[in-house]
């Protein structure tokens, strides 16, 4: 059953954790803090994939596109954060139904 | 059966059961703790795959700074949890199905679609011959300065952006401050503060004082 691993374990195991993200943003389609930690769950994947793809193809530019990826994530989930807090002195609260204000 | 090939299915196990834990945790801090948990074996799966600089700044960008950023932010939050959790699982079905349908498609076609068990052959000359040889941090630096000067300051300047736009939405003048600003202080001019009034001159009548002293 033991076979060695191969590129294509590591890419599965990017997809698993990646279906396990998208499930978390189904179930926890209220609470957007559980939302945001979805998303860096999926940058987590996608950077997986690119890591292996760039140790078994011997190709240094796949990291230096995870440095940057980290780069806009980071800067990403300051801002989110950043928003979440604004959004919940304003209303008490961060379920997602409410912040239905700009609707038509 | 080789050690790399326990440890990587052992961080494997652990990364996914940090990730399910991450979407079903009640509570958000054992959420985000959880997240830690999975970043850290993400983090030594990467040191399997020989990328020993993005390990480490996954651990101190990512443990270091952003979760607990997301740390502050969730103990901040006084949450009504109850809520929050209401349709949970009512999207259990439709969720579950989904992920359960990308995971087998992905996998069907990744697990057998690449068979290299080892890194590729390094192509004579380029920048991913050295990848072996020479220390990861090292390739990556001269990458990172030469080709990718550009790029890299892009980086930089959206992560100023992120900073100041963080700092902009969230500041909040105190509303009780008493602090005085020098620069008005000493910009005054006498007629700022003084202001002659011309009006016209009243007498107490005769009679108020009087009906004071009679009360």
């Amino acid at each position: 059953m033991m076979t060695p691993i191969t590129l294509g374990h590591y890419l599965t195991l990017g997809a698993l954790l990646f279906a396990v993200a998208v499930v978390g943003i189904f179930m926890n389609r209220r609470n957007l803090i559980v939302l945001l930690m979805a998303i860096e769950l999926m940058l987590l994947a996608v950077n997986l994939n690119f890591v292996a793809f760039s140790h078994y193809l011997g190709d240094m530019h796949g990291q230096v596109f995870v440095f940057f990826i980290l780069t806009v994530a980071a800067a990403e989930s300051a801002i989110g954060l950043a928003i979440l807090v604004l959004l919940f002195r304003n209303k008490s609260s961060i379920n997602v139904d409410e912040l239905g204000e700009l609707k038509g | 059966m080789d050690v790399t090939t326990g440890f990587f299915y052992l961080f494997a196990l652990v990364l996914l059961f940090a990730a399910l834990r991450v979407i079903t945790a009640r509570n958000p801090v054992h959420a985000v703790l959880y997240l830690m948990l999975a970043f850290a074996q993400a983090s030594a799966i990467w040191l399997l795959l020989k990328a020993e600089f993005l390990a480490i700044t996954l651990v101190l960008v990512y443990l270091g700074a952003v979760m607990v950023l997301f740390l502050f932010v969730v103990m901040m939050l006084d949450l009504d949890l109850d809520s929050l959790r209401k349709g949970f699982w009512r999207h259990l079905p439709l969720g579950a199905l989904l992920g359960g349908v990308i995971a087998a498609e992905m996998a069907a076609v990744l697990l057998t679609g690449f068979p290299y068990t080892e890194a590729a052959p390094q192509a004579a000359g380029g920048w991913g011959a050295a990848v072996a040889e020479v220390s990861n941090t090292k390739e990556l630096g001269k990458l990172l300065y030469t080709q990718y000067v550009y790029p890299v300051q892009v980086a930089a300047v959206i992560l100023l952006v992120a900073m100041v736009a963080a700092i902009a939405l969230t500041l909040r003048e105190r509303k009780d401050s008493k602090a005085i600003n020098p620069a008005e202080q000493v910009r005054v001019r006498a007629g700022d503060r003084l202001k002659i009034v011309r009006m016209a001159v009243t007498r107490p009548s005769e009679s108020a004082p009087a009906e004071e002293s009679k009360s």
